[in-house]
C-alpha cells in the first residue's frame, strides 16, 4: 500500500527546481553545462531569498521570467502536452494555453521552492549523447540531506543554443504527464474547455493563497 | 505479459483472490488492446470508484491523523520512526538488488542495513546516509519487471492506492519484509502497521497538498505519474525513450474536429507535437 505510495514520495514535494536554471548561461554552451549553470544559479537565488522560500508567487514569477524562460522552449512544452490538438487551436487559443500552463507550472514550482535548503547542490550525471545529436537528455541529481532527488531535462538544439522542453522529477516527465489529462479535457469540452479548466485551477489556487 | 508469470512460482502467501485477479487481468488487458486510450487502464470505471473511496477515507481518517502526528510529534521522533521503517525497506532492497544481479548496489544496501542496525540503534538513526552511503530502493515489483514481466493494467487498490497487476502480485511478497511480519503478537502487528501508515502518510502531506493545485483531474494525474515512476524505477532511471503515440490516450473529442488537422498546418516541424512524438527511440 503504502509501501507502494511510499515510492511515490517524489514529485510534488520536490517538483521544486522544476525550472531550476538561471541566467549566465551562454549561447553555444553544451547542454549539460547549460543545465548546470542555470540550475545552480537559480538554486543560489532561492537560497539567498527568504520570500521565495516562503512562496511569494510574484517573486517566483519574476525569477522564472528572468532566469529560466530564456532557456525554455515553452511553446514546445505546451504543444507537446496538448498533443495533436495543438494544430487545431487558433493562435489566440495557443497563446492562452501557453499562458495558463505556464502559470500552473510556476505555481507548482513556487510550492516546491519552499523545499529548497541550504545544503542542496546539483550534480550532473554522465550523459550519453553524440556530438551530432539535436535532442539530448541531461541527468542531474539534487544532493543534500536525505535521498538524492533525480531531476532530468530534455533539451533540443535551436540554432547554436539549447532549450529545455521537458523536466523529469524522480522518474516522471512532467509535460508528458499532462498529456492524458489535457486530451481528456479537450475530449470532453474542447480546447476552450481546457483553457477554462486551467484558468479555474490557477484562480482557485490563487484564492487559497 | 502476465501470461509469462508462471503461477507455480507465486509464493504461497498470495491469496487466491489476487491470483484470480491477475489472471482476469491477463484476459481483460488483451481484450482491451483495441483502443489506445484503454490500453493501460481497462478498468478505469472501477478504478475511479476505488480512487474516490480512497480519497474519502483519506480525508476522513488518514490525512487528519497524519496532520496531528506531524503537529504533535517532534521532528526527531518522526525522523526516527521513518528511519526505523526505512531500515527494513533497505534490507528488502538489498535482497531485491541481489535477485536482480545488481551485486554492488546490493552489497551497499547490506552495508547500510548493518551499519544502521549496529550503530544506529536498530535503524532508528540513519548513520549510513550521514556517511554518504546512498540507498538503492528496489522492491519485488521492480524485480519482476527486471525479468521482463510487464506492468499489466493499472489498478487502484482499496486503501492501498495506485498499483498495477504486476505490482499488486508483488505486494504480498513485499509485505513479508515489513516490520509487522517479524512479530507474532497480533497487537504488535497492528500497532506497527498503523504507525507505518501514519509515518507514510505524514511524509506525503506536502505532496498531496500540491497535487490538489496542479492536477486537472487527480485520478489521471496520479495514474500517469505512478506508471511513469514505476517504469523509471524498473529501469533505474535509464528507461528507453518511448516514441509518443500520435493519438493521446483518452477518448475521442466530442467536437469531431479530430482528424481534420492538415499536416501542413501552422506548427513548424521542429516544435510540432508530431515531430516530438515521432522521434525514434534512441
Amino acid at each position: 500500500m503504502i509501501a507502494r505510495t511510499r515510492t511515490f514520495t517524489w514529485l510534488f514535494a520536490t517538483a521544486a527546481l522544476l525550472f531550476a536554471f538561471g541566467a549566465q548561461a551562454q549561447a553555444g554552451q553544451a547542454p549539460d553545462a547549460l543545465v548546470k549553470t542555470v540550475s545552480t544559479d537559480v538554486l543560489d537565488s532561492v537560497k539567498a531569498d527568504k520570500s521565495i522560500q516562503s512562496g511569494d508567487l510574484k517573486k517566483v514569477i519574476a525569477l522564472v521570467d528572468q532566469k529560466v524562460m530564456p532557456y525554455v522552449d515553452f511553446q514546445r512544452m505546451t504543444s507537446s502536452a496538448v498533443g495533436r490538438y495543438w494544430r487545431q487551436a487558433t493562435p489566440e487559443q495557443q497563446k492562452r494555453l501557453q499562458d495558463e500552463f505556464k502559470l500552473l507550472l510556476v505555481r507548482t514550482y513556487s510550492g516546491a521552492l519552499s523545499q529548497v535548503n541550504q545544503e542542496q547542490t546539483i550534480e550532473l550525471k554522465p550523459m550519453r549523447s553524440q556530438p551530432a545529436d539535436t535532442e539530448v537528455v541531461v541527468r542531474t541529481e539534487i544532493r543534500g540531506k536525505g535521498d538524492p532527488i533525480q531531476l532530468d531535462y530534455r533539451l533540443a538544439k535551436a540554432g547554436d543554443s539549447w532549450k529545455i522542453y521537458d523536466v523529469n522529477v524522480m522518474g516522471v516527465w512532467l509535460v508528458e504527464n499532462y498529456r492524458n489529462s489535457f486530451a481528456q479535457e479537450i475530449g470532453a469540452n474542447g480546447i476552450d474547455g481546457l483553457i477554462g479548466k486551467l484558468a479555474e485551477r490557477n484562480k482557485s489556487a490563487a484564492a487559497k493563497g | 505479459m502476465i501470461g509469462r508469470f508462471a503461477p507455480s512460482r507465486v509464493p504461497g502467501a498470495l491469496t487466491g483472490g489476487l491470483l484470480a485477479l491477475a489472471l482476469v487481468g491477463c484476459a481483460t488487458i488483451d481484450a482491451a488492446r483495441g483502443g489506445p486510450g484503454q490500453r493501460l487502464d481497462p478498468w478505469e470505471n472501477w478504478n475511479r470508484k476505488v480512487f474516490n473511496f480512497n480519497t474519502d477515507v483519506d480525508n476522513l481518517v488518514l490525512k487528519p491523523v497524519a496532520t496531528v502526528y506531524t503537529d504533535v510529534m517532534p521532528q526527531f521522533v518522526r525522523r526516527s520512526v521513518a528511519n526505523f521503517y526505512n531500515n527494513f525497506s533497505d534490507a528488502w532492497s538489498a535482497i531485491n538488488n541481489i535477485l536482480q544481479g545488481k551485486l554492488q548496489a546490493g552489497m551497499e544496501d547490506v552495508t547500510r542495513v548493518s551499519t544502521n542496525t549496529l550503530f544506529g540503534l536498530f535503524g532508528v538513526l540513519d548513520v549510513a546516509s550521514e556517511m554518504g552511503l546512498d540507498r538503492h530502493y528496489e522492491d519485488f515489483g521492480q524485480t519482476m519487471g527486471r525479468y521482463g514481466i510487464g506492468a499489466g493494467a493499472y489498478m487502484v487498490l482499496p486503501i492501498l492506492g495506485p498499483s498495477t497487476v504486476r505490482d499488486a502480485v508483488a505486494l504480498p511478497v513485499d509485505r513479508l519484509a515489513t516490520p509487522p511480519a517479524f512479530f507474532d503478537s497480533t497487537g504488535t502487528q497492528v500497532g506497527l502497521t498503523i504507525l507505518q501508515v501514519i509515518n507514510t502518510r505524514s511524509g506525503l502531506l506536502g505532496a498531496t497538498r500540491v497535487l490538489d493545485d496542479i492536477a486537472l483531474d487527480k485520478y489521471t494525474f496520479v495514474r500517469d505519474a505512478y506508471l511513469q515512476r514505476r517504469r523509471s524505477l524498473v529501469f533505474d532511471g535509464n528507461e528507453p525513450e518511448t516514441p509518443q503515440p500520435p493519438e493521446p490516450a483518452a477518448s475521442e473529442p466530442a467536437g469531431g474536429a479530430a482528424g481534420t488537422a492538415a499536416p501542413s498546418a501552422s506548427a513548424p516541424p521542429a516544435s510540432g507535437p508530431g515531430a516530438a512524438g515521432s522521434a525514434p527511440a534512441r
